[in-house]
């Protein structure tokens, strides 16, 4: 409850709401004793006084009676309905809403065909029908206004039943034979309070402004009663002669519904653990740089990456995802990165274009050189220049990395497009020779699918095909067969190695799979924690690893005729990388691990082999 | 496409009935004798027995619905007692001040909708984000009413931009800028809440959005941010933002109510207030389920709109 108001207070706006509405509430409850005129004294000599007027703070009516005095019973009682009728709308809502998600089935049918029905009137219509019905009178006007909002509330709390009605815990109270009764009351209902009180903090604002515009109407509250709406309904023919006695109601229906709304937003945002996290922040266009200054360059080559850090920054926390790597890639070279998740390979790669999203991401060290251009920093206009044109990606899982609601043709033409001035047709016509050229069995019929209409493996030679668009030099390939299956890996790993030797392309190829950089990389570089482990060409590592990792990996996988063995799994789980242990972070995992391991930094060691380990299984 | 139109056509026609019954079920509820409504509390007993034959309502309730349904059907509405001319008539008169109000508003509250969402998601946490999350809180908590008396009172009373009331002016008036003139407050007072609801929403569905794969992939593609945030995110948002849009239509078509009272606007909306005030049921009666029909008939198109945008629909 406290992490709840914390939370709630953290959000200043709703800080801000939570501290009017309680002023606004205890002035309304005060009002029977507090010394005030009696709200319904008329009196005509007295007519359309001015505010600040003697002994009338807010001025007078048309029927002189004083404003501010009004105000106050005026508030209460619209205070009253409003609160009423999120509370009727409520808990009716939800007590249909709950019967017809756990019991489902007929219950269920019927009764959110009934629910569809009445949202298909807009609501201000069916309340005025109701009203019609029942006569003007304030009561009549909240009953309207709860039933209008009863469907909405109706069909939040079916979605949410329907979620819970399936879980084990329920299987689990019904076979410990607990009625149907008891079962909601004390299975269901717990869990579905905070989705009601959301819902009706966020509506409660819309139940107000509704009462006060049936009474603005003249159909709620009759005189000599007003509420807030009916008060703005009187001073209507007033307006231009007298416009204080439009604008004091006015204005506090303002402030009532916008403190309800802050105030309800707060709640929200706390109550939702989605929004709380802050994982809604948007991925900015490149990521953010907090860099001291540009390390010097150790030599050169087509991408050279050096000492990069890379950071995600969340909160208090600080995740090291990529520390202090550095990676070469020569013209027409492929280098495989390989690592288990959370190993910083990807990250490493989307640093390359400035692609980590961000927030949470910052690179705070390090440098990326492209033919000797360091990238860390650079301009957005010369970062962008350089994507997909000289550094082409290839993701992990074309179907969310394809835009789902384009042609794969457009898409093609747009990648196309954004670096050369060529037209439609053009493009048109260099598209599906890529197509062609990733071998996709007739491309110009296949031009006009939309993502969804192929199959995995298609969808993953569109992918290679945007990235060969525009004849880069680097194609960085981030897990593309990892989503495919075997036979289609295999198929698709052909391709990339074709094409690398037919066009000359370097290649960052990053996996987790051994045998997949066997096939296709020449050299490989392992990350561990955040730390390239260890480098070499491709033959040797796999040959000779030399770090216990490196060993353990290649361990994973199977081999054909290789006799019977078990399948060494590594025990153990990859480091958090918010909190690395001192020394080697792959000691707590290492069978030879011993105390000199677990103490101070240990160098990447060696000129073509490198390995970062004090024991290692070879040396380097 | 075609196909997909006719069947959620088909489809409408359920709802269509829905509508029909849950009006008629509604009205059936009203206390005490139309007949003796419409002939006044001094009526003879063999008068109101005789009005009440006429009418058909000494006839079984389900008899009574489909008689009524059928007159519906032929577009006879009834006759309204309070205006003494058939209610169709009356209802066509009005509904076309409705739509132009409406239908401007509604234009209105997309665009500018959308754009502040837009733009509030592209920013997030910055400066035009924090004003426009403050304008549009502000926009969402005002009563329609209020905005629009104080919108006479600033624009109309004080600066004389614009006239105070009335769809044309009663000397000389009648062509389109004499319109736009008494259009533009009205349609305005009437989108502020649906663009704070609209532009609320499109925030929320854009910063879903931007933080998928494609929008990474255009990115890695080269595509310039702009394009990525107006064409990429924005088209993928906009599956999300239609059917918002569609509630809002609904939202704005009843809550012109309000506004016609305030601008003096003669539209389908007052005419329910005075009736509602005068009793006058049959009028009532025959607006609500006019205006629930369009709202059914609006939201169709919105279904159709959606389904053109997002092949992933089975049409």
């Amino acid at each position: 409850m406290s992490l709840f108001l914390k939370l709630l207070f953290r959000n200043k706006l709703a800080g801000f709401g939570a501290v009017v509405l309680a002023v606004i509430v205890v002035l309304a409850l005060l009002t029977p004793i507090l010394p005030l005129h009696p709200p319904n004294a008329t009196n005509t000599a007295n007519r359309f006084l001015r505010p600040l007027s003697d002994g009338h703070l807010l001025g007078t009516d048309h029927l002189g009676r004083d404003l501010l005095s009004r105000l106050m019973w005026g508030t209460r009682l619209s205070l009253a309905v409003g609160f009423a009728a999120a509370l009727v709308a409520g808990l009716l809502g939800a007590a249909i809403g709950v019967m017809a998600g756990y019991f489902g089935g007929r219950t269920d049918n019927v009764t959110m065909r009934g629910v569809d029905m009445l949202m298909a009137f807009p609501y201000i219509l069916l309340a005025l029908a109701i009203v019609a019905v029942l006569g003007p009178g304030l009561l009549n006007a909240l009953i309207a206004v709860a039933v209008v909002n009863i469907p909405f509330f109706a069909r939040n709390i079916r979605g949410v039943t329907v979620g819970i009605a399936h879980r084990e815990f329920i299987d689990a109270a019904k076979l410990a034979g607990m009625g149907h009764t008891r079962i909601l009351l004390t299975e269901v209902v717990p869990n579905i309070v905070p989705v009601v009180v959301i819902a009706m903090s966020t509506t409660i604002g819309w139940m107000i402004l509704e009462t006060a515009g049936l009474s603005f109407l003249g159909l709620g509250s009759q005189p000599p009663q007003a509420d807030l709406g009916s008060m703005l309904g009187e001073a209507r023919s007033a307006l231009i002669t007298a416009p204080h006695t439009s604008i004091v109601p006015g204005v506090m229906i303002l402030l009532i519904v916008m403190s309800v709304n802050l105030l309800g937003d707060g709640i929200r945002d706390a109550l939702d653990p989605r929004l709380r996290s802050g994982a809604l922040a948007r991925p900015m266009a490149t990521t953010r740089v907090e860099r001291a200054e540009a390390p010097v360059p150790k030599g050169d080559g087509l991408l050279r990456i050096d000492e990069l850090e890379t950071q995600f920054q969340v909160g208090p926390r600080i995740y090291k995802a990529v520390n202090k790597v550095s990676l070469e890639l020569k013209p027409g070279e492929c280098l495989g990165l390989i690592g288990e998740s959370g190993s910083g390979k990807s990250v490493t790669a989307l640093s390359v274009m400035g692609l980590v999203a961000s927030p949470p991401g910052v690179i705070t060290g390090g440098a990326v050189r492209l033919n000797g251009q360091d990238l860390i920093g650079a301009p957005y206009e010369l970062l962008r220049s350089l994507r997909g044109r000289k550094v082409a990606y290839i993701f992990q899982d074309p179907l969310s990395t394809l835009h789902p609601l384009y042609r794969i043709g457009d898409q093609l033409i747009e990648a196309i497009r954004v670096h050369e001035p060529v037209s439609h047709a053009q493009a048109h016509k260099r598209a599906v020779k890529l197509l062609e050229d990733v071998r996709i069995p007739n491309a110009a019929a296949r031009f006009r699918a939309y993502p969804h209409e192929l199959s995995g493996g298609m969808r993953q030679r569109v992918g290679i095909a945007m990235a060969l668009a525009n004849d880069p030099d680097i194609i960085i390939a981030d897990e593309p067969t990892t989503a495919l299956d075997v036979t289609v890996q295999a198929q698709i790993l052909a391709l990339l190695s074709d094409l690398r030797r037919s066009r000359g392309l370097a290649i960052l190829f990053i996996t987790h799979d051994f045998g997949v950089v066997g096939q296709l990389c020449d050299r490989v570089a392992v990350m561990y924690g955040g730390r390239i482990v260890e480098a070499g060409p491709t033959a040797d590592v796999l040959a000779a690893p030399a770090h216990p990792y490196t060993a353990r990996l290649i361990a994973c996988v199977p081999e054909l005729g290789g006799g019977r063995r078990v399948m060494a799994a590594i025990p153990g789980l990859p480091p958090a990388v918010d909190d690395l242990p001192p020394g080697c972070a792959f000691a707590p995992r290492c069978e030879k691990a011993q105390a000199a391991c677990r103490t101070g930094e240990i160098a990447l060691q060696g000129e073509a082999r490198k390995v970062r380990c004090l024991f290692p299984e070879v040396a380097p | 496409m075609g196909g997909y139109i006719l069947k959620r056509l088909l489809s409408a026609i359920p709802v269509l009935l829905g509508i029909t019954v849950i009006v008629f079920l509604i009205m059936a509820m009203i206390p005490g004798d139309p007949a003796t409504a419409i002939l006044g509390s001094y009526a003879t007993p063999e008068n109101v027995a005789r009005l009440n034959r006429h009418l058909g309502l000494d006839e079984p309730l389900w008899k009574q619905y489909f008689i009524w349904l059928g007159n519906l059907m032929q577009g006879d509405f009834g006759r309204s007692f309070a205006l003494n001319r058939p209610v169709l008539d009356e209802i066509l008169d009005r509904f076309s001040a409705t739509l132009i109000l409406a239908g401007t508003a509604f234009v209105l509250c997309s665009l500018l909708g959308i754009l502040a969402g837009v733009v509030s998601a592209a920013r997030q946490y910055g400066l035009a984000d924090k004003v426009i999350t403050f304008v549009v809180i502000l926009g969402i908590s005002v009563p329609s009413f209020f905005l629009g008396m104080m919108m006479i009172l600033l624009f109309a009373v004080q600066l004389r931009w614009f006239p105070v009331s009335g769809m044309y002016s009663i000397w000389g008036g009648g062509d389109l800028p004499d319109l736009i003139r008494h259009l533009t407050m009205p349609a305005l007072a009437l989108s502020v809440v649906a663009t704070g609801v609209i532009a609320r929403l499109s925030r929320g569905a854009m910063l879903e959005v931007l933080r998928q794969d494609f929008i990474r992939t255009a990115r890695a593609k080269g595509v310039h941010e702009r394009r990525v945030i107006w064409g990429h995110a924005l088209r993928a948002a906009m599956v999300s933002i239609i059917p918002v849009l569609g509630i809002q239509a609904g939202f704005v078509l009843s809550g012109a109510v309000y506004i016609e009272m305030v601008f003096q606007w003669p539209g389908v909306g007052r005419m329910l207030v005075d009736g509602i005030l005068k009793r006058d049921i049959l009028l009532v009666q025959g607006g609500v389920v006019f205006i629930a029909a369009c709202y059914v008939g609006f939201n169709i198109i919105v279904d159709v709109a959606q389904a053109w945008l997002d092949p992933r629909i089975k049409t």
